[in-house]
């Protein structure tokens, strides 16, 4: 029965094998995170100096509104699916995903996604221009045609999302290998289920959200039109309702990578693996009942004001416990400094200033003068970029010798880490200031007492955005030519199921489940 | 072994979906209707008032705006009537549909000064429904009202403001 991948392109086209599919899906969010990354440096070279240099300001809007919606739907999101696609079925002691048919159209119907929602460049009327969260009356009444485009391009991408999800729930609760109980599975596998389950819950409301702004353009409706009765504030819950849980979609399985990776190499168990599982529930219930603390200025009552803000004050508290694991988990810790650590551990510094700037902004009345500011822009990169990024760049160098059987050149590695490190602070941490300074968010141009610090934000753009570049390269040269290792254990600090299969991860694995029931738990 | 559990999750997934859309709306009205926030008020208030106090005089202002291009002739017929809180009013606004189409309208109500958003009562007002005017017609729209008598005292003006919108052809 064993037999190896198809030859050619219809390998990739009809591929069934969670291997061959997480690759895809890793290899398509990388080029939309070129893609997305290529938006910012023309938002950041025109925001170099002050007045209009390179782009018109509507032509600036596109950009700000492609890049957001291309990082969070094309690049992040994708990247953990991918990565859920290689690791979950081996790390569960599962052949493969439960529904592998679903699987092949959940992604290969995201290109198709992208490359519409990429064509609105090029179209009469320019791209979508009304910022990645599209509140309406801008993404209705005053939108350019080009929003039906965006309306299908999200409609498909929920979809693939949803399907993607589906597989997960029913891969995790249905093909455990005997002995694998719930309480013994790695965290990446925990936070990867309950971020399906938020999954599940919220993509239909975001499909809910653009659905009734296509109603409301094309067929006479009026949810969010004043006009006819309806209300533009309706949109805002509606779509903050699918939008705080997209957050925690986006960094949940980040905090289940950075898991894995840092118990590795401190060479210790995590600590407080059961705290940790509920802390992640808590998070995923907390993310459902917070989203009106984006909505602080658009009138609400104080008693809500008050009920928001203290509510969002309390996720603090499960994600506080999930800081104090990780860094007790590295105290007295023998701890290596090889580069997935070098980004688990800038990961667990700069999420904690992203949570804390996140702490301020959930104040209400403070809300009031960093809200739509830089402040905001600079907080939510620290958790994006710092957060999500980071943790899947420790991903792909933690896993890459068990996926191609090479090992990373370590030197150029730790080179793109400081570099990343290096650029991303000095393009992030001024935006701060900016922000606390005034400077409004989604902005062309901006007043002279701003100059200097963007100048210095845009330096560090140019300086992140080219440490990519070394990333790419490194991943290329590493599938290629990179060293061979054949050893079942690339990290002699690993545990885990998919460090029990041979290097690299034969197509085929676990044909027959392991038996975990004598076991301790891999994750403990 | 797959089928029950992705059926339980295709489920919950429509069931979200329809919430968005058929529940979150209605929802949301309930919300606003119950927590007293939006300045719109739907339908005619139906208590009358308990008594007329004429020791005070509040002033109530008329103003209106056009929407975006549209192009009616709006506006009220007196810019403003003082009253005694409790007093039943009467006024109204002209309209003419100056195109040469037959066209709906909605006029969408605003209070200043925020205070006295619960404050002014309308019996009866041309923005609870759409205002339909074949090309030409003229029509002069009714609005009674009158001021509660628990009027916070530091008020003594209110301004009604109504911005009429285009609503031909919307559901």
């Amino acid at each position: 029965m064993a037999h190896g991948p198809a030859k050619g392109i219809t390998r990739w086209l009809f591929t069934t094998n969670h291997k061959d599919i997480g690759t895809l899906y890793l290899w398509f969010s990388f080029a939309m995170f070129i893609l997305g990354g290529f938006f910012a440096m023309v938002i950041r070279a025109e925001l170099f100096e002050p007045g209009m240099q390179l782009v018109r300001p509507e032509f600036f809007n596109q950009m700000t509104t492609m890049h957001g919606l291309v990082m969070v739907f094309g690049a992040i999101m994708p990247s953990f699916v991918g990565l859920a696609n290689w690791m979950i079925p081996m790390m569960i002691g599962a052949p493969d995903m439960a529904l592998p048919r679903m699987n092949n159209l959940s992604f290969w119907i995201l290109p198709f996604a992208f490359i519409m929602l990429a064509s609105t460049l090029f179209m009469e009327g320019g791209a979508p221009n009304f910022g990645w969260t599209f509140y309406a009356p801008l993404s209705t009444t005053y939108a350019p045609d080009s929003v039906n485009y965006f309306i299908f391009a999200i409609h498909i991408a929920g979809a693939s999302s949803i399907m993607g999800s589906i597989n997960i729930v029913a891969t995790v609760l249905n093909m455990r290998a005997p002995g694998m109980t719930m309480m013994k599975m790695p965290l990446f596998v925990w936070t990867w289920l309950i971020t399906a389950f938020l999954l599940i819950a919220v993509m239909p409301v975001l499909a809910g959200a653009v659905t009734m702004m296509l109603m409301d353009i094309n067929f006479g409706t009026s949810f969010f039109d004043a006009a006819g009765g309806g209300d533009p504030v309706l949109f805002q819950h509606v779509f903050w309702f699918f939008g705080h849980p997209e957050v925690y979609i986006i960094i949940l399985p980040a905090f289940g990578v950075i898991s894995e990776i840092i118990p590795t190499f401190s060479r210790k168990p995590l600590f407080g693996y059961a705290s940790m599982v509920y802390a992640t529930s808590a998070i995923a219930f907390l993310s459902f009942i917070v989203w009106a603390h984006h909505m602080f200025l658009v009138g609400i009552p104080v008693s809500g004001e008050l009920y928001f803000m203290y509510a969002t004050m309390l996720i603090a508290v499960p994600t506080g416990v999930k800081v104090f694991n990780w860094v007790s988990t590295m105290f007295r810790g023998s701890i290596s400094y090889e580069t997935p650590m070098l980004f688990a551990i800038a990961f667990v510094i700069l999420f904690t200033l992203g949570g804390f700037t996140g702490l301020m902004l959930s104040i209400a009345p403070s809300d009031i003068q960093y809200h739509d500011t830089y402040f905001v822009v600079a907080h939510f990169h620290y958790v994006m970029v710092a957060g999500a990024v980071f943790s899947m760049s420790a991903a792909v160098y933690y896993w890459l010798p068990k996926w191609s059987g090479r090992m990373y050149n370590e030197s150029m590695g730790k080179l793109h880490f400081w570099v990343s490190f290096i650029g991303f602070n000095i393009t992030f941490f001024p935006q701060h200031f900016l922000g606390l300074g005034g400077m409004p968010r989604r902005y062309a141009d901006y007043a002279l007492q701003f100059a200097d610090w963007n100048m210095v934000s845009s330096i560090g753009a140019f300086i992140y955005g080219a440490s990519q570049i070394l990333f790419l390269y490194n991943v290329i040269s590493t599938v290629v030519a990179g060293r061979k290792v054949s050893e079942p254990k690339t990290w002699d600090g690993a545990n885990g199921l998919e460090w029990t299969v041979a290097t690299p991860a034969p197509y085929h694995t676990f044909t027959t489940p392991p038996d975990l029931s004598e076991k301790e738990a891999a994750a403990h | 072994m797959h089928k029950a559990l992705v059926a339980k999750l295709l489920a919950g997934t429509v069931v979200m979906f329809a919430f968005a859309i058929f529940v979150m709306p209605p929802l949301y009205r309930l919300a606003c209707d119950v927590l007293g926030i939006g300045p719109q008020q739907y339908s005619a208030y139906e208590e009358a008032a308990a008594s007329v106090d004429e020791s005070r005089i509040v002033t109530v202002q008329f103003m209106s705006t056009n929407q975006g291009n549209m192009p009616w002739v709006f506006k009220p017929a007196q810019f403003e009537v003082e009253v005694h809180p409790g007093q039943r009013s009467e006024v109204a606004y002209y309209a003419k549909n100056t195109t040469s189409r037959d066209m709906v309208a909605q006029a969408i109500p605003s209070i200043v000064p925020i205070g006295a958003v619960d404050y002014l009562h309308k019996i009866e007002c041309f923005c609870f429904e759409r205002q339909p005017l074949a090309a030409g017609e003229e029509a002069d729209m009714k609005l009674v009202f009158f001021v509660d008598p628990e009027l916070p005292k530091s008020i003594s003006t209110i301004t009604l403001s109504y911005s009429v919108f285009d609503v031909t052809g919307r559901i």
